[in-house]
């Protein structure tokens, strides 16, 4: 299928994490995504994002945060990327998840939601940690239907 | 400017109005406004988030560890007038059993 690709770099730095989520909700709206889906769009970017610009802060990095975009018919894949070192995948997974009432509040983890999210906004995403972490998310314009039927069979 | 917070102060209890995104470039701001808040014992804090129009698990990451830290200096939060979008981000992590929560916009 054609699509069309754009590509973005930015310093990893906390203040180009709004411009980042402009960028995608000019383009969302533009292929005709509704307010809610942008408005997911924005969380899930933001997160991608944040977490790659908290690992260059911890490792005080001057690093690069790249954001890439595929531009489908039917929908519109995000690639966030940093090249810094990897985190170990299993660790994060395993931390992810809504917050159980039956836990108590000392127990919640309060960096522990950002992946959740990615997870819960998204319609599908794919992390790699190989070389540095990239996170693939997709979201599927909703006149297919397709993001109705993932979610019911989730 | 990102966000804006005006402080209401009145008795034992604080107001904090945010105006505009929560996320990893403004969440120090309110950091600095709200965790010295919630270690004054009796306190009552109540956050309004009647113009916050983006919020994240940045924004969620430090609200958690305001309530904890109430908890700890029996102070109180309160978050009032959410938009729906955030209301949303509390709902669907499940914190909203957590956390007081009032007047929301828009709540399903």
């Amino acid at each position: 299928m054609e699509f069309d690709f754009i590509e973005m770099r930015f310093p990893a730095k906390a203040e180009y994490v709004s411009t980042i989520r402009l960028t995608l909700s000019g383009l969302a709206n533009r292929m005709g995504f509704n307010y809610d889906d942008i408005e997911d769009l924005k969380v899930a970017i933001s997160e991608a994002v944040t977490n790659a610009v908290t690992h260059a802060y911890k490792k005080d990095e001057t690093g690069e945060v790249t954001v890439g975009f595929g531009a489908y018919d039917d929908r519109l894949e995000v690639m966030v990327a940093d090249y810094g070192d990897s985190i170990n995948l299993a660790d994060v997974k395993d931390k992810i998840g809504p917050y159980d009432p039956n836990e108590s509040i000392e127990n919640v983890h309060e960096g522990g939601f950002g992946l959740f999210l990615i997870h819960t906004l998204m319609d599908k995403v794919e992390i790699n940690n190989t070389y540095g972490v990239i996170v693939l998310m997709t979201k599927y314009l909703s006149e297919t239907g397709v993001a109705a039927y993932d979610k019911v069979f989730e | 400017l990102n966000l804006t917070i005006d402080v209401k102060d009145n008795e034992k209890e604080t107001t904090l109005f945010l105006k505009g995104e929560i996320d990893i470039y403004t969440v120090d701001q309110i950091k600095r406004e709200l965790l010295p808040l919630t270690r004054i014992n009796g306190q009552t804090i109540i956050i309004n988030f009647k113009d916050v129009n983006y919020m994240d698990s940045t924004g969620l990451g430090l609200f958690i560890k305001a309530l904890k830290l109430t908890e700890e200096h029996n102070s109180k939060m309160l978050l009032t007038q959410l938009q729906e979008r955030i209301a949303r981000l509390f709902k669907i992590t499940g914190l909203d059993e957590m956390f007081l929560i009032e007047q929301t916009v828009g709540w399903e």
